[in-house]
């Protein structure tokens, strides 16, 4: 630790992982928005409506919280990654361009008009106008993941005389099939966060006797949805991200699942210490056979390990990739058995009686955050060394004149300021639960919004 | 090709001054204009439901001169590393600011804020003129292509420049003066009562400082960047940028002796628009003038391939149609004056 590239990682590992705190959220809830919205209109109960502006506010406090903390991640390409930014910037560009010129005016235009327009809109007008927050917030998921499919599965591009990598296809870069089933996986992710925030705010009414109504709604809503969300992540998105690992980045594949040496009829590791000075398992619990019939469908296929790979190729956090990996996978599987058995007591009608079930769904409200990131830290540190798989080294990325004394100073700054925010967010969160959704419970004068008045 | 989007990402600069100008302006004046809790709410008001959006364009105008001068923003980035964390700390504070403001009604809670607020959104307008002033002087690129200025070294306009020295300090005070004028100019149309007439007065007063300082930085500007004064002989027809600039300065004096809040506001973005496209016309061909006017870097040697730009030209010309059409829809959902209401929302309960 020290060196400058060290340090440029840890400042871009940390603000990310903050940020994505927030649009994960954001992203998710406007699903389940939306979701109320239209209930309110097919059944003109004011319940609803109630309940999607209690949503309404917590979408904002994370949307602000979200903004605030994404900037810093397009100014670092340009501050912290300078010479990948001169090197890709004209392909990268593309996607990031887009993003602020498609999705972030819809988006922010729209939750302004969402959130402080409501009487002015009338009732369709207000589902409009949350539709087109949905949509805007779904649209930059997309480019976002788009810009990382193309560093993970470089397509569409040729290199230029200067050397620099320019786009040569733009559509290859949109709709590269990396691009399409990391989308499909990240945002089926975020709307599980969303489902087990809302699932767990509800189940924290049910087992504290008030607001039930609200309750009910919001475990039900987060149970409906959150249930189809946890299957889909599995297969057919989860399944597929992993073939394109193990078609694409091959010792990347060896490096989540700890495999060291080739086999024919790999073991899938369930649980186990990657010791990579010995290249071996600490420990393992393994289903024989099984990472055979995952990857390749067949029981005694090939699976390359990592010692059929020159070591300058292998990731360079091992440990850290493969526990991401597997805290990802555990913690998806929970997600099906929770939200499976849920659903199942929902539809015999015992869910808002089950203790049990209630208490579950409320402590997992973290478990997604964390299965969140882990999955990133897999996808992120199972690209290394590679910047751009393939074709730029991480370690030839950096600012060249930037030194690691003024990336210190602003890592430390960013922690600092982001330990704050972070305060913060779950003591204003907190409070708004705490509030709840029926009018009246507001001190006089808080929340005041603003109308214009014509 | 490059020309283009040179005058493209110019034209998205200008847009964001224009917009998150009055905010930030707001912002500067907001402890000065508003000192009940009720007037605060209506300066609060005036910019709630569009100052994110105007942030938007930073982020979008950012966006599109990283894809279509990637190489100007590797080398521009890297070199103000530490003025722009700054910047996104100050823009942090603000949002924050504006965002928790009215969640919690105390003593110690709403003042808090306010202050973050007036003070992120002064020294944003500071640094924004700075960063302006960096790029019309010039930095220490060399044959790399890269360059890091320190905060400052000795204040001066020698080869080992710093981002802040006279000129460019001169420059941030005439930016923070002009966004108080245009802040104050929109917080006057928007409001009523005490804190309208306060910014009314606050953007007069400020008109002076800007009329003195608009004269002296372009007196100084001309020396410290000789490209400026060659531009303007080449292509005369570029004069028509400054004339703008005096006419809507001249305009805002004019409009606000008529009591005319709107088109004084109007005759602001007319004095920014042309104060900016003026520097961008006095720069041009370079993107970022060098110290050592050998190694500057140009629109040619700056740009993404042809290919990427051309593309970029039909999904940029759509977006921004479908991006004016969102601004004017708001705009109008929110148009004339606040009222602070003690509904919460807008919502009937």
């Amino acid at each position: 630790m020290g060196q400058a590239l060290d340090v440029h990682r840890l400042q871009f590992a940390f603000t990310i992982t903050f940020h994505y705190i927030f649009p994960q959220l954001t992203m998710g809830l406007a699903l389940l928005l939306v979701y109320l919205k239209t209930k309110a209109l097919r059944t003109g109960d004011e319940h609803y409506n109630r309940a999607a502006r209690f949503w309404a506010r917590i979408f904002g406090i994370n949307f602000a919280l979200g903004v605030v903390t994404g900037i810093p991640m397009e100014f670092q390409f340009g501050t912290n990654w300078a010479a990948f930014s001169k090197t890709a910037g004209g392909v990268i560009g593309q996607t990031l361009a887009m993003e602020g010129v498609f999705s972030f005016f819809l988006e922010s235009s729209f939750l302004g008009l969402f959130l402080f327009g409501e009487k002015k809109l009338g009732r369709i007008g207000h589902w409009v106008a949350g539709f087109l927050v949905f949509l805007g917030s779904w649209l930059s998921g997309y480019f976002i993941v788009a810009t990382d499919a193309w560093m993970q599965h470089p397509m569409g591009y040729r290199i230029g005389a200067n050397g620099a990598i320019e786009l040569s296809s733009f559509w290859d870069l949109l709709l590269n099939q990396w691009a399409l089933w990391q989308y499909a996986h990240t945002m089926l992710g975020a709307v599980q966060t969303g489902c087990f925030v809302m699932a767990g705010v509800g189940a924290f009414y049910l087992l504290t006797k008030r607001d039930e109504f609200y309750g009910r709604t919001f475990v039900r809503a987060g149970v409906l949805v959150g249930a189809i969300a946890a299957l889909l992540q599995l297969f057919p998105t989860g399944d597929i991200q992993g073939k394109l690992v193990a078609n694409n980045q091959q010792p990347t594949l060896a490096a989540m699942e700890g495999l060291f040496e080739s086999k024919e009829g790999a073991p899938l590791a369930i649980l186990g210490q990657p010791d990579v000075e010995k290249r071996k398992l600490d420990n393992p619990l393994e289903v024989p056979e099984m990472l055979s019939f995952l990857t390749y469908r067949k029981w005694r296929a090939h699976v390359k390990g990592l010692a059929d790979f020159p070591q300058a190729e292998w990731p360079d956090q091992i440990p850290l990739l493969y526990y991401s990996y597997h805290v990802m996978v555990g913690l998806g599987t929970i997600f099906i058995a929770v939200m499976v058995v849920s659903y199942f007591l929902l539809w015999r009608g015992k869910l808002f009686r089950s203790r049990g079930m209630l208490w579950t769904l409320m402590v997992c409200v973290p478990l997604p955050y964390i299965a969140n990131t882990a999955g990133w830290m897999t996808a992120e540190l199972g690209r290394q060394p590679w910047l751009i798989y393939g074709l730029m080294r991480t370690a030839n990325g950096i600012s060249p004149r930037v030194a690691a004394g003024n990336a210190w100073f602003t890592l430390i700054g960013f922690m600092g300021m982001y330990t704050v925010l972070g305060i913060l967010w779950l003591f204003l969160i907190y409070r708004e639960i705490e509030l709840g959704p029926e009018p009246g419970n507001r001190p006089a004068g808080e929340d005041t919004a603003v109308l214009a008045a014509d | 090709m490059g020309t283009i989007w040179f005058w493209l990402v110019a034209i998205m600069i200008v847009v964001y001054v224009l917009l998150d100008g009055f905010d930030l302006g707001a912002g500067a004046i907001h402890l000065f204009v508003a000192k009940t809790d009720d007037e605060r709410r209506q300066v609060l008001a005036s910019i709630g439901p569009v100052w994110d959006g105007n942030e938007v364009w930073l982020i979008a105008a950012g966006g599109t001169l990283y894809f279509a001068f990637p190489v100007l923003y590797a080398s521009a980035f890297s070199g103000f590393y530490l003025p722009l964390m700054i910047v996104l700390w100050l823009l942090i504070l603000r949002g924050a600011s504006i965002e928790f403001r009215n969640h919690i009604k105390s003593a110690v809670w709403d003042p808090l804020w306010d202050f973050l607020f007036c003070a992120s959104s002064l020294l944003l307008a500071v640094f924004f003129g700075a960063a302006l002033g960096n790029v019309v002087r010039g930095v220490p690129l060399d044959a790399s292509g890269y360059f890091f200025e320190p905060l400052w070294t000795n204040f001066r306009l020698t080869e080992e420049t710093g981002i802040l020295d006279w000129y460019t300090i001169l420059v941030g005070v005439l930016a923070l003066l002009a966004l108080v004028m245009h802040g104050g100019l929109w917080v006057q149309m928007k409001t009523s009562g005490k804190v309208h007439e306060r910014a009314g007065r606050m953007a007069d007063r400020s008109w002076w400082g800007v009329l003195g300082l608009t004269a002296l930085v372009t007196g100084v500007t001309f020396r410290v960047q000789p490209q400026v004064k060659e531009n303007f002989t080449t292509w005369p027809w570029g004069l028509l940028f400054p004339l703008l600039a005096v006419a809507g300065l001249a305009g805002v004096a004019f409009e606000l002796r008529k009591k005319e809040e709107r088109k004084a506001f109007l005759a602001s973005c007319a004095y920014l628009t042309g104060m900016l496209i003026s520097v961008v016309f006095g720069v041009y061909p370079m993107v970022l003038p060098a110290r050592n006017p050998v190694y500057s870097l140009t629109v040619a040697t700056a740009k993404a391939g042809d290919y990427g730009l051309k593309v970029g030209l039909i999904w940029w010309v759509l977006g921004m149609i479908l991006a004016a059409g969102y601004f004017t829809f708001v705009y109008r959902s929110f148009k004339g004056k606040v009222v602070v209401d003690k509904d919460s929302h807008g919502y009937g309960d």
